[in-house]
């Protein structure tokens, strides 16, 4: 029958073939009949459909492809190969950097605030459900407004400045670190909540004699993990809004001035800033692993 | 005979000031850290000029404002059709973004991990060279192309492709060695090659873990591409900058509004196709 | 007339090893050494269990043995073949010959078992058909016989993390069995599995080495299995070996030296 001989002259008795499944053409089928599998393929076959149709209908506005591909290639080597600062100076470089870096600080720092309270309604181990799911409910409607639009919208009220950004920045600073932090929370052992509840303790002294012990190393992690975000968002918020920090300068520098060389030197320096936090935030992440 | 017996008492109960050094020394941590952060907070706030008391003030100005101004009126419902067709673009450059970073993350990543066997030294240029795509800006890269592609929606395009190609290549080369590895070593063991072992272990393992990452990209996308929009005038981004400027706030609001819906709709479904396929 | 006729004496042909270990020593980062000077040899149709504590070296001989893991110093000799100096397409001839089964089965978990068991005959594929998942209706009929033998027909289709331990590990096993190997390594197969599951397996092992005559080389913690499956027993010791021969001579004083323990201190011990 067949070529391969699995020795050994085991009596089979069984008819194995009715265990088989064939194709309309009568060969052999091997791949498991999965709701899994479908889904993955309907979505695999709609992404390349938008994909495709979305590159169908964009407006090009007659661009030259090949030209703007050269010019790009022309510009990235201005930009990283000759950095030089013409219209500021190395201390205020050095002043916008430290801008953006602590708007940064403080809208992780509100954020962490109110993020704590926030994940205490939101952890499922110890809020009441309904109030838990209202919060995350209106957590996501937060995190749904891009950052950059709620900065601007607090610019009206509050005028353009640091204010705006701060509390701008806070909204998805706090919306993030409550799904961290509550997500520290419930990984906190049921027996330890469950022990302070029978010795009679009430909510706050479980929360301060339980849960931010057991979780407060985890929540720390994440808040410097966001603080990295928070840096680039202060940054891109700061060239979109005019809000001030290196953001701003780097839209000086590409949209006002057109200096390649200050955008490559500014470039520099905020490539060494991201790297430098990412390599801290990996030293963290390795510490909570 | 008394006295022996308390002798022996006080000699074995540990002494008070032992007990309680646990308790001063979290004390100690936990005043210090406080203060770390109330420094921070302070050093922070003159830096940046930071009116604290300003800013508590703006919240309830805010609000007030936006439920007064900030509300779709006639005028901005007749430009509903308007905003819905810079939406859908947004969205498409999105998908378009992702997907096509995905693909090429992809196969680069496969260079980079472990389970296929690359040289090392390439492993780590791969590594390396996501890590630098990574690590830039969108924003960084908008204002690069500016320059040769202008206001065009390609600009928001390449700089949205290199930063989710960067991100989109380091997590799946974590995805990939994470899950994949068991079933990798079978596979050699059993003689297949390389490429044989890609197609029947590394993808039918991971593809789950990296369909849910793109769908995650795409959503975070979109709101990236509201900031760039801003920048290269495309999309709805320029939509709300354009209304935002004009003081058209009520126009504004509608905008905000179509995204919110968009991105809370794409978050849910997202959600159901990671509940099916997993 | 008298034709000429050369005799052979089938008694006097030399047989070779099927497996040999020369002097081989493996060395981690320059720092822990996990193989030191190990010589033994295995001939056709045996079945061995090696034996020893964590970390002794166990999973790394096998691993040297189809080259998942490289040698620093030795030789060892396959088939005729000498791993070590094997180039990509040699190895490749040598691992579709030898197959392995491992502690945490090593299956593609999303993938059905039929799809599993086939992937045994990846290594006899050209580039372009293993690809493509070109098998064989042939190889589809066999891969069937296979699951049969080893009672899975039911799970055929069924999704591989759908499996209990015991079925996944047979799953391992008909994987192996696909590649019609002249010798199977086994990784701890019963280390995660429940005691019953762990007889199914055992006995298995041992009609597959009985019947099918194919060479078994078994990792095993369980020394009491292993004396009782195996035909000959080799105990390492920190990289060494420290006792190779039959599981009758194997002395509890023996066993006590080579997991470095006194009496009463191994759970076999226990009562």
């Amino acid at each position: 029958m067949s070529e391969l001989d699995i020795a050994g002259g085991l009596p089979i008795s069984l008819d194995i073939s009715k265990y088989m499944r064939k194709t309309r053409g009568g060969k052999i089928k091997t791949a498991t009949k999965s709701k899994s599998d479908f889904a993955i393929k309907m979505t695999i076959f709609v992404l390349l459909t938008l994909t495709v149709y979305g590159f169908a209908t964009f407006d090009y506005k007659n661009i030259d492809m090949a030209r703007a591909a050269i010019g790009t290639w022309n510009n990235v080597k201005v930009l990283f190969g000759q950095p030089r600062l013409t219209y500021s100076t190395w201390g205020a470089t050095l002043h916008a950097l430290l801008v953006t870096f602590f708007l940064g600080a403080l809208a992780t720092i509100f954020g962490a605030i109110i993020a704590f309270f926030g994940a205490l309604l939101c952890a499922r181990n110890i809020a009441n459900p309904y109030v838990a799911s209202m919060t995350k409910s209106f957590v996501a409607f937060i995190r749904a407004v891009p950052t950059i639009l709620w900065v601007l919208i607090f610019t009206v009220a509050a005028g353009l400045g640091s204010v705006a950004a701060v509390i701008g920045l806070t909204f998805h600073s706090a919306g993030y670190l409550i799904k961290a932090y509550a997500e520290a929370i419930e990984e906190v052992e049921e027996g330890t909540i469950e022990a302070l509840k029978a010795c009679g303790a009430g909510f706050w002294q479980i929360v301060f004699q339980a849960i931010v012990p057991s979780s407060i190393s985890r929540m720390t992690a994440w808040t410097f993990l966001r603080f990295e975000i928070n840096f680039t968002n202060a940054l891109a918020v700061g060239a979109a809004a005019g809000v001030g920090g290196i953001g701003f300068d780097l839209y000086m520098a590409g949209n006002h001035y057109f200096d390649l060389r200050e955008l490559g030197f500014i470039t520099y320096v905020v490539v060494a800033a991201v790297i430098f936090l990412e390599m801290i935030a990996t030293r963290i992440k390795a510490t909570v692993r | 005979m008394s006295d022996e017996k308390m002798d022996i008492k006080t000699e074995k109960a540990p002494r008070p000031q032992d007990q309680t050094s646990v308790f001063v020394k979290r004390k100690r941590t936990f005043t210090l850290a406080l203060l770390g952060v109330a420094v921070l907070f302070a050093v922070s706030a003159a830096v940046t000029e930071y009116d604290v008391i300003g800013g508590f003030e703006s919240i309830p100005r805010a609000v007030s404002w936006m439920a007064q101004h900030f509300i779709p009126d006639a005028k901005a419902w007749s430009r509903l059709p308007y905003i819905l067709s810079k939406l859908v673009e947004t969205a498409l450059m999105s998908v378009a973004v992702t997907v096509c970073a995905g693909i090429c993350a992809f196969f680069f990543s496969l260079f980079g991990t472990k389970t296929t066997k690359t040289d090392p030294l390439i492993a780590r240029i791969v590594r390396i060279v996501a890590a630098f795509f990574r690590n830039v800006p969108d924003v960084v890269w908008a204002m690069l192309l500016l320059f040769s592609f202008g206001q065009n929606i390609l600009t928001g395009f390449f700089a949205l492709f290199f930063s989710t190609f960067g991100m989109l290549t380091r997590t799946f080369i974590e995805t990939i060695d994470e899950v994949s590895a068991s079933c990798v070593e079978a596979l050699y063991a059993t003689g297949a090659t390389s490429l044989q072992t890609v197609f029947h272990g590394v993808i039918p393992s991971s593809l789950p873990e990296i369909i849910s990452w793109i769908l995650y990209m795409i959503e975070t996308n979109i709101r990236s591409s509201t900031l760039i929009g801003i920048l290269t005038a495309t999309g709805i981004g320029y939509l709300f900058d354009l209304y935002y400027k004009r003081m058209d706030y009520s126009s504004a609001s509608l905008v905000v509004i179509s995204i919110v819906i968009l991105v809370i709709a794409i978050e849910i479904l997202s959600n159901k196709i990671r509940k099916v396929i997993m | 007339m008298v034709r000429p006729v050369s005799i052979i004496n089938i008694e006097t042909v030399v047989h070779m090893p099927i497996l040999e270990f020369k002097n081989v020593s493996k060395i981690y980062d320059n720092t822990t050494k996990a193989l030191t000077d190990v010589s033994f040899s295995v001939d056709e149709g045996e079945f061995v269990s090696i034996i020893g504590p964590s970390g002794s070296g166990k999973s790394t001989i096998l691993r040297c043995i189809n080259r998942l893991v490289d040698v620093t110093q030795g030789s060892i000799m396959f088939d005729g073949h000498d791993i070590n100096r094997a180039d990509k397409k040699e190895i490749r001839q040598v691992r579709k010959k030898i197959g392995m089964i491992f502690q945490h089965y090593n299956l593609v978990e999303r993938l059905s078992v039929i799809e599993n068991v086939l992937h045994g005959r990846l290594g006899y594929k050209s580039a372009i058909s293993g690809i493509v998942s070109g098998y064989t209706e042939e190889e589809k009929e066999k891969a069937f016989q296979i699951l049969a033998m080893l009672g899975l027909t039911e799970q055929a289709y069924k999704r591989c993390d759908e499996l209990s331990g015991g079925q996944k590990q047979r799953v391992g096993i008909a994987r192996s069995l696909m590649q019609e190997p002249r010798l199977l390594l086994c990784d701890e197969p019963i280390a995660s599995l429940d005691p019953g599951s762990s007889k199914v397996i055992m006995d298995h092992l041992r009609v597959i080495n009985e019947t099918m005559k194919i060479t078994c080389i078994a990792n095993l913690h369980q020394v009491s299995v292993a004396m009782r499956y195996a035909k000959r027993i080799i105990g390492i010791t920190s990289g060494q070996i420290m006792y190779d021969g039959s599981p009758d001579e194997l002395t509890k004083s023996k066993i006590y030296e080579i997991y470095q323990s006194d009496e009463g201190e191994l759970i076999t011990d226990v009562r």
